[in-house]
């Protein structure tokens, strides 16, 4: 499909979302000399604005769906799924933003305007149908989130956590556009529809680099999504980077990787479905076992919802194995009950950690329940859904994962999958235990009060949990709808 | 508004309003709430009793409300002869629950009164539910509220048994969550009345071995509820840290969240696995009930004590519901009930101990009845009552057990019957070394009789002790009438007689198979 000459304004409406966020960037960036208050609160609510705004967009982008630019992206029920929760995501990461960045004294403006790039990025991850758009998405995306990681660029952990995330990220990203070069040799494409078509009707011989092509997108991809055996990064990341951005970090890029993974997967690679089957069975086994065991043992809670996110992807790709619509419907919800319990979860935590992040280690978070009731019972909810209860998000995802599973014959690795959310129910349970049946200890007493934004960052995602978890039907219908539509 | 809705509902609005209660209000209102909704609750269930047609047996009072349409999960709720009485006993245990709670509950009082009105919502929701889908929610949901009450409220080791027992649940029930979905994936329903309807008409039919599959996952989750002797480890420890009121809740209710969950969706749905593993679970049970007393006999602790004594009681539930007779049922539903209430007032009445001497130690007790004697005369009656004597309730349901198990394999009533002496040995026992004897000097003048408030508690339930044992045509009969209809869809082949209003009946059953 040749890119058209001609400019459609269609298509720029259709690409509205990302280009009001990066218009929005760059004018927070423009702003920053003249409002010169370091830790201003205004940039938050430009950006805070501009997220809105982008949110609208995708809504609208919606209501005019269709491909743009020529095939290279393709605004469908299933882009607009993506957009809409990666910008939900920052949204939720916004409100947490504002009491830590004055706590730390840090600089706004930079921090918000790279939310909104890496957002910009995500969003055109999620609505692109072509691997060169994607692998542009994904450096948008990406660096912004380096540079995010490292933003308390006092902070030795900060530090350490922006290093490891560029050199390990950039590697992994070698990976994905060396499989896209093979895709390309291959077809003679990069637009994934066009690949389909030329994988579907290819016979014999190039099968084999068909398939080393989709593992080394597969490597690439398990990367960005923190799935084992390439999740080393994420634990070291998650503990160092700010954490509101390990908030962000472990739910909107992830969410556009998934994103990515399914619709690559389940698009031009979807002939060869037989073959890649095998290799998302291990890995999601492998990221639920390495996750929840690992996070057992976790003393330091960022890093521990860091193992927890790693079970998290591994429950996803469960969805992923099934290979089927309503595996793509579950992955999708899951995705977006993950994201509002993990961020809120990370939301709470910022509550607790001080001036310096000082306090991190579970045990800080002792007698929580007396000092903070709010906060406490909302991380309560976060880490129910985290387990799986009945009534949260997080369990209709799990739900609708295991059912796609079972349906596609799946048995073994459900079974093991639940038994693992069984052993996971033990590290979340630790943090309900300091929090509730101990005594407060010192960062608890010297927490200051929840401040309203604060308050917002965690009644949302926990308003947003809940209504998941009791409502879960016109999510998931939104997702089987656009899953069915996708191909 | 139909009643049942109310009953299942009453109590989840009384918890949304205990969480309303400012924190500045004092520790007395949420307590006085507590009572109250829990009253009302407790009367809506009496309603119950009364709509309940006693002419008819089956589902009734039905509800079915789509709540989610893809998959297709219904909030779908009846009562039945075996459920109405489970319910009763929920909501009777919950008002003495918050009495007995009255005193000893002194940090962060709103908090363990939502939780206890929370846990009374999940419970109900347990024996109506009548969606595989809703009835997992529920289950899932007394989990919570329970775990949070003996983790924050318990006694020493309390956070270890709380974090043991919430484990132990969840391993059950996700491989039982896995077979949910396993006959969802195969039938499109999660409507417990529709699986049964193409069960018998024949639409639908698990093969052997995915039958014996799916009747493990199921019956693993139940049997750890109940406990059934190998996985019962939880239990002593869940038991002895658990505040007063968790220990009566999880003793009388919740362990037959378990039993009911056996008889009600086990049998029917998986028959022929259930009869093919009927002698190896019935041996597993009389181990529980023989082993379960001797440990009970060696405890130091009376709650251990109690503790042991629900896993020797609880393994005649299960023989009972194995022996797949008419008598056998209606004797272990009989004796689901007869548990809820005397355990319940044993760990009530042992609870009314340690308030006033604040020690669970049987060696630290004596001449208990000496200072106290209307408290020895309450515990003496529980104790009679539990050991199984004749007059009393548990001598019913033993009776009927011990005959079902009987007609299935006479050897296994008699290896049950040695239970029931040990049971009296260790009740005796123990009852003997409290409350006769020296009256040593931590009892006297440290443990006052019962005060008017603890009379409300233990009253009802030596009520129902005498009521049950003497007038069991007055709880038997929509007993019988359920376990029927249960023995009739496991296909056995034998009659058996429904008494309704004194003229006996009797009723062939088709003789399938």
């Amino acid at each position: 499909m040749p890119v058209s000459p001609v400019f459609n304004p269609q298509d720029a409406l259709r690409f509205l979302p990302e280009i009001i966020l990066t218009v929005m960037g760059t004018l927070l960036m423009v702003l920053d000399p003249l409002i010169h208050r370091r830790s201003s609160p205004a940039f938050g609510h430009i950006s805070l604005v501009a997220l809105l705004a982008a949110l609208g967009g995708s809504v609208y982008a919606n209501s005019i769906a269709g491909p743009a630019f020529g095939g290279m992206l393709k605004v469908d029920g299933f882009a607009t799924f993506f957009r809409v929760l990666v910008i939900v995501v920052g949204i939720l990461t916004v409100f947490p933003s504002y009491r830590f960045l004055a706590r730390q004294e840090a600089e706004t403006s930079e921090y918000h305007a790279l939310l909104l790039f890496s957002i910009a990025g995500q969003c055109l991850m999620a609505a692109s149908n072509d691997l060169i758009m994607v692998f542009i998405g994904l450096e948008i995306s990406s660096i912004a989130s380096y540079v995010l990681a490292g933003y308390l660029r006092d902070d030795k952990r900060s530090n350490e956590s922006a290093l490891k995330y560029f050199l390990l990220g950039s590697f992994a990203t070698g990976f994905f556009l060396y499989g896209v070069a093979l895709i390309y040799g291959i077809t003679g494409s990069v637009n994934l529809t066009v690949a389909r078509d030329a994988i579907l009707h290819q016979a014999g011989d190039s099968t084999l680099f068909v398939g080393v092509a989709a593992a080394l997108i597969f490597v690439g991809l398990a990367f960005k999504v923190s799935a084992a055996p390439f999740q080393i990064w994420a634990p070291d990341v998650y503990q160092g980077a700010p954490t509101p951005v390990a908030a962000f970090l472990s739910a909107g890029p992830k969410a556009a990787a998934f994103a990515v993974f399914l619709r690559i997967f389940m698009t031009a690679f979807e002939p060869i479905a037989g073959k890649w089957q095998i290799l998302v069975w291990t890995a999601a086994l492998a990221s639920m076992c390495v996750g929840n065991f690992a996070a057992l043992l976790q003393t330091n809670i960022k890093r521990m919802l860091a193992y927890s996110s790693i079970a998290h992807a591994g429950y996803v790709l469960v969805a992923l194995t099934a290979q089927s619509e309503t595996g793509i419907a579950a992955a999708m919800f899951y995705l977006a009950g993950y994201a509002f319990m993990n961020v809120g979860a990370f939301a709470a935590v910022t509550v607790l950690t001080g001036k310096g992040e000082r306090y991190q280690s579970i045990d800080d978070f002792k007698g929580m329940g007396r000092q903070q009731p709010l906060a406490a019972a909302m991380f309560s909810i976060f880490l129910l859904s985290l387990i799986g209860v009945p009534l949260t998000g997080g369990f209709f995802g799990k739900f609708y994962i295991f059912k796609a599973a079972l349906e596609s014959k799946l048995v073994w690795l459900s079974v093991l999958g639940l038994l693992n959310s069984a052993v996971g129910a033990y590290y979340y349970l630790r943090i309900l235990v300091v929090m509730y049946m101990h005594e407060p200890g010192e960062a608890v007493e010297s927490s200051e009060a929840l401040s309203g934004s604060l308050g917002i960052a965690l009644l949302l995602p926990a308003l947003g949990t809940l209504v998941l978890g009791i409502f879960p039907g016109w999510v998931l219908e939104f997702a089987s709808k656009s899953a069915a539509i996708m191909k | 508004m139909n009643l049942l809705n109310t009953v299942l509902f009453l109590p989840l609005a009384g918890f949304l309003l205990a969480l309303a209660i400012p924190r500045s209000a004092s520790a007395g209102a949420s307590r006085v709430w507590a009572l109250i909704s829990s009253l009302g609750t407790f009367a809506a269930s009496l309603g119950l009793l009364a709509w309940f047609d006693r002419g008819t047996g089956g589902e009734q009072l039905a509800i079915d409300v789509p709540w989610i349409a893809t998959p297709n999960i219904h909030f779908a709720i009846s009562v039945n002869g075996v459920s109405l009485w489970l319910i009763l006993l929920s909501t009777l245990l919950t008002p003495l629950c918050v009495l007995c709670s009255w005193n000893t509950i002194k940090d962060r009082t709103k908090e363990f009164y939502a939780f206890l009105l929370l846990l009374e919502f999940g419970l109900i929701g347990v024996f109506l539910a009548q969606d595989l889908f809703l009835f997992y929610v529920f289950w899932e949901v007394c989990l919570v509220p329970m775990y949070f009450l003996i983790g924050i409220w318990g006694h020493d080791r309390r956070i270890y048994a709380a974090v043991k027992f919430f484990l132990y649940t969840m391993a059950g029930s996700v491989l039982m969550l896995a077979a949910i979905i396993f006959i969802y994936n195969k039938t499109q329903t999660f409507s417990y009345p529709a699986i049964l309807e193409m069960l018998s008409s024949g639409r639908l039919t698990f093969p052997a071995s995915e039958q014996m599959l799916l009747f493990l996952a199921f019956f693993f989750a139940f049997a750890i509820k109940v406990p059934l002797f190998p996985l019962h480890t939880w239990l002593p420890d869940a038991h002895v840290e658990a505040p007063t009121a968790g220990s009566i809740m999880l003793a009388s209710v919740m362990l037959k969240m378990g039993t009911y969950g056996i008889l009600h969706f086990c049998l029917p749905l998986f028959p022929a696995a259930a009869r093919a593993c009927a002698p190896w679970i019935s041996v597993l049970a009389i181990i529980g009930i023989i082993y379960g007393a001797l440990v009970a006999m060696v405890q130091p602790n009376m709650k251990k004590l109690v503790a042991y004594s629900s896993v020797s009681h609880l393994g005649f539930v299960i023989l009972g519901i194995f022996s797949f007779t008419q008598p056998g049922l209606d004797g272990a539903v009989y004796q689901m009930l007869n548990h809820g209430i005397s355990t319940g007032a044993l760990f009530l009445i042992v609870g009314l101990l340690y308030e006033r001497r604040h020690s669970l130690e049987i060696g630290d007790y004596g001449g208990v009845a000496t200072v106290a004697p209307w408290l020895s005369v309450a515990f003496l009656i529980t104790t009679l009552a539990s050991i199984g004597l004749p007059t009393l309730n548990n001598f019913v349901g033993e009776f009927l057990v011990l005959q079902g198990a009987a007609i299935a394999n006479f050897q296994w009533a008699v290896w049950a019957s040695v239970g029931v002496i040990l049971s009296a040995c260790y009740m005796l026992w123990m009852y003997q070394r409290v409350f006769y004897g020296e009256v040593s000097d931590g009892v006297r003048g440290h443990i006052p009789d019962l005060s008017a408030r603890e009379w409300a508690a233990v009253i009802p339930l030596i009520a129902m002790m005498v009521w049950m044992g003497i007038g069991s045509q007055s709880f038997l009969p929509p007993v019988s009438q359920n376990t029927a209809v249960i023995l009739k869809q496991t296909n056995v082949n034998v009659s058996y007689r429904v008494q309704v209003e004194g003229k006996p009946k009797t009723a062939e059953v088709a003789s399938a198979r």
